[in-house]
């Protein structure tokens, strides 16, 4: 194939934080109707390789040319008008606004300088049918779960080259991790319309962790580690087993261990008990026991309630109906704490909102709910504090490993360590984990579930929730189904439980 | 721009910007009253500016240093000016209904009287905040306006002189050559920053400040730590209205702290407290007040005339912000003094600025400058 002209043109790319230097002389291209993967381990600098092409982030060294001009943005909005679409890594949108405001935010359609709110939701809401979404595009983003909030900004961010035809159209489109949370019919709908904007030229910057959809999807790949261009390769030119040695430098044979390892064979007593516990608008009435030592996986499509269900379980949201048995004892759930005195944990999928606070430091981030459990007249002393804070930090394996950085500076798949160590701290008797490896990088993917195995031998309780059927299967004893808000089955884990087969029985719906 | 790496650390340490506004701030006076900077040893008191400054300036100090927790877990409280008045006219119509004005059992139950009536007023707010979700704003202001009446009804619309030595001492008097009033703010200041760092009180209060829902989530009554905050803020507003009483030895209902609640948002913000909520810094706060306090002095002995103090100190207080704003700094000095990393940027820089870009609407704030 003989190479066009590149429409972006990054060299030398230089970029440092105070401590840090996150990018040192990266080079990275990127051609029209092409869709290239950017490649690395959590922190190897990937989205702040996107920052500083957008603007968020200033430039310390190198020269960025767009359409063969050399350009350097000053801020997102420039660069959006410029042709650059960019998702970030996480969800920026305003919850309280409705799906079809935030879709238009900064550029509603506008007659006479009054904005035509008719024009508004009808475009919003074609914008948002053409990735196959089933939704109200006049209700408030914070009614949808984190899944469907990402789709919103990809569209959003799609929307904005063709939809009004104003500007000069999308060139460039940048999605950082937008498969994290997605389930596979919304991976295949996304892929669906990045082979569209392929075909119209556009050329498309892909993140994610997932290999799979590395191999399904690109064109083409570069590859960063700790901040340095490692490799640029043709997808088809490089296997997985290459590739990863590229990203991580080293061969990745502890990567397979996983698959040895045999889940413990015997559940423990009883440990939880719901009864017909449900709430209106999130899970219909549902009975369920969770014993010691047991890890349960919940399937099911997205919006099917498998995050509610995990909600109530910790009385994150009230239960309306039914009644929760925690080691004998009945617990009102009016409140996390009372779960949290049960000893519950729950790792919320959304880090940003419901998990980490960013101003606070790593150590204060991972010592919080330990710390809201002891109370504010009881500090843990010092000398404790910083050897569990430095215990926890190089089992997850958290970079930097500096517990005075603060949260908000940390990439993404760090954050999401940090917010994984602030529960295990506790040791809780069931741990309750909400997509625990979003956003996290294979190498680390392994490390948290041959972790999550080994609590559970330990016989910690484990209700763990992911997007990605195979790692739910890989990890639980037993499979609570999930269709339209209900738990329409549980299914015991054996050799005959497939991906397949569960995917059966959450289209058929019933109990085998 | 080359710059070494220690005087890196120096301005990018949270307390360089407001020490250094307080010393120019401060430097400004000289050429005006050439002896500022000097201390005479007088009857045993010490005399001077500095001196007057720190004792002019503890009222504040104190209201503001109770305003920071406030603030830090995302709130404010307007009330604390009707606080002062109310305390005061409690405890000097107490102290004035007695024979003896003198007799110290008489003085402390007085100013006992007037700290309750401020405790329950902070509890009140605290109620009002933390149980029934009213918008702190909204649920101080009722405080604002009606203390002042509550304040007006107990000195019967008069101004109230008490004629007591030993209630003097507290914001008139010296001890060890000092005025007494430093002391007392030096007592508060230490035991709040005890209260605050050497328990968890001081990470909790950060935590709900910084991210309601994840507080609470992760198991912090941050109702209670919110009702707690309000009846700290309004005991300090308590005690600089015992002070403020006390140094004039009279109460006014009308007119003591009035506007106090304003000076004290700005010391907090000046020191580096974000008004989002969040990390928060009482010794920050403590400069702040200072800046304040010598903004006013220096007003004074500037000779601006009385009608443009009020503009004079408002353009003052604007350019303190924009100094401590990174953006603007970056605009005006290049890189040389660039973006604090870990604070919440001081005044200018909207929330939005820290983490990722909001939705692409705004143009996120530039964070440094090449
Ligand atoms: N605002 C910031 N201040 C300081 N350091 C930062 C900041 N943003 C990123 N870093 C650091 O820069 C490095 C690269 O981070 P980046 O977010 O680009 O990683 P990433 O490749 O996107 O990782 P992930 O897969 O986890 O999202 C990390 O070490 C991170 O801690
Ligand atoms: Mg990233």
């Amino acid at each position: 194939m003989a190479e066009p002209q590149p429409v972006l043109e990054m060299t030398g790319i230089v970029k440092e934080f105070p401590g840090v230097r996150a990018l040192s002389g990266v080079d990275f291209r990127l051609f029209p109707g092409e869709i290239h993967a950017l490649l690395g381990e959590n922190g190897a600098g990937k989205s702040t390789l996107i920052k500083v092409l957008t603007g968020v982030h200033s430039l310390d060294g190198g020269t960025i040319t767009l359409s063969g001009t050399s350009v350097r943005f000053d801020s997102p909005s420039q660069t959006q008008q410029a042709g650059i679409s960019t998702v970030y890594q996480e969800v920026n949108l305003c919850p309280n606004l409705s799906v079809a405001e935030n879709i238009f935010i900064g550029r509603e359609p506008t007659r006479f300088g009054r904005i035509q709110w008719k024009r508004l939701r009808r475009e919003a809401a074609e914008l948002v049918d053409r990735l196959g979404l089933d939704i109200d595009v006049t209700a408030p983003l914070s009614s949808y779960p984190l899944a469907v909030q990402q789709l919103v900004a990809i569209v959003r961010s799609v929307g904005t080259g063709d939809a009004d035809g104003q500007g000069a159209g999308t060139k460039v489109l940048i999605l950082d991790e937008p498969t994290s949370s997605l389930d596979r019919d919304e991976v295949l709908e996304l892929f669906a319309l990045m082979r569209r904007l392929k075909d119209q030229g556009v050329a498309i910057l892909f993140v994610s962790h997932f290999l799979d959809q590395i191999y399904e999807i690109c064109d083409r790949m570069t590859v960063l580690r700790n901040g340095t261009l490692v490799g640029e390769h043709m997808v088809s030119e490089l296997d997985q087993v290459g590739l990863i040695q590229l990203m991580i430098g080293k061969a990745l044979d502890q990567l397979e261990e996983l698959h040895d390892h045999q889940l413990r064979s015997d559940v423990g007593e009883s440990l939880l008990q719901a009864d017909g516990v449900g709430r209106v608008g999130g899970v219909a009435p549902f009975d369920l026991e969770i014993k010691k030592g047991e890890v349960i996986g919940l399937a099911g499509l997205l919006g099917s309630g498998r995050t509610e269900l995990a909600r109530l379980l910790f009385g994150a949201d009230q239960p309306d109906s039914g009644t929760v048995t925690i080691g004998g004892k009945q617990v009102s759930m009016s409140a996390p704490n009372d779960a949290i005195s049960e000893g519950v944990a729950f790792c919320s999928e959304n880090r940003k909102t419901e998990g980490l606070v960013p101003d606070l430091t790593v150590r204060e981030n991972i010592i919080l709910a330990l710390q809201a459990s002891r109370g504010w007249t009881r500090p843990i002393p010092v000398a404790q504090r910083d050897e569990l804070v430095a215990k926890y930090i190089k089992a997850l394996d958290i970079r930097p490993a500096n517990p005075e950085a603060r949260v908000g500076q940390l990439s993404g798949g760090n954050q999401q360590k940090v917010l994984l160590a602030r529960w295990l701290i506790t040791q809780p008797k069931l741990l309750i984990l909400d997509e625990p490896t979003r956003g996290i990088d294979i190498g680390a993917k392994a490390e948290i579930q041959k972790l999550v195995v080994s609590l559970s031998e330990d016989g910690m309780a484990v209700l763990y929730i992911a997007a990605e059927l195979e790692e739910v299967l890989r990890l639980s004893h037993t499979i609570g189904v999930l269709r339209d808000r209900k738990l329409v089955a549980q299914l015991a884990n054996g050799p005959e439980i497939t991906p397949t087969r569960i995917l059966e029985t959450i289209a058929s719906g019933e109990h085998q | 721009m080359t710059t070494t790496p220690r005087w890196r650390a120096l301005t990018h340490h949270h307390l360089f910007w407001p020490v250094a506004v307080l010393v120019i701030l401060l430097l400004v006076n000289v050429p005006f009253t050439p002896d500022f900077f000097s201390i005479k040893m007088t009857d045993g008191h010490l005399y001077g500016s500095l001196v007057s400054i720190v004792l002019f300036g503890s009222p504040l100090i104190l209201v503001a240093v109770g305003m920071t927790l406030v603030i830090a877990t995302g709130g404010i409280d307007l009330s604390v000016g009707a606080v002062v008045a109310i305390t005061g006219a409690l405890t000097c119509s107490y102290i004035s209904d007695q024979a003896d004005q003198s007799a110290l059992s008489g003085v402390f139950l007085a100013m006992g009287i007037g700290l309750v009536a401020a405790v329950v007023c902070g509890l009140w707010n605290g109620f009002l905040v933390a149980r029934m979700g009213i918008q702190p704003i909204i649920a101080t202001l009722i405080i604002m306006v009606a203390g002042r009446g509550v304040a007006q009804l107990i000195t019967d619309g008069q101004i109230i002189t008490v004629n007591s030595e030993p209630y003097k001492l507290i914001g008139g008097g010296y001890w060890l050559t000092l005025p007494f009033s430093i002391f007392v703010v030096a007592a508060v200041v230490a035991v709040t920053v005890a209260l605050t760092r050497r328990t968890a009180l001081g990470l909790l209060v950060e935590s709900v400040g910084g991210n309601a829902e994840a507080s609470r989530l992760v198991g912090i009554r941050s109702m209670r730590i919110k009702i707690m905050v309000y009846v700290f803020c309004a005991l300090c507003a308590g005690i600089a209205g015992l002070m403020i009483s006390s140094n004039t030895s009279a109460a006014d209902g009308n007119n003591a702290g009035l506007w106090i609640e304003l000076d004290a948002i700005l010391a907090v913000v000046i020191g580096g407290t974000s008004l989002l909520g969040g990390r928060f810094s009482i010794g920050g706060t403590v400069v702040g007040a200072l800046v304040i306090q010598t903004l006013t002095t220096t007003i004074y002995t500037i000779g601006v005339p009385t009608q443009t103090n009020l503009v004079f100190k408002a353009a003052v207080v604007i350019i303190v912000c924009l100094m401590q704003s990174p953006k603007f700094r970056a605009k005006v000095f290049g890189g040389r003094f660039g973006t604090k990393p870990g604070a919440k940027g001081g005044t200018g820089q909207p929330a939005a600025a820290q983490a990722e870009p909001a939705a692409a609407t705004e143009p996120a704030p530039k964070m440094e400058v090449s």
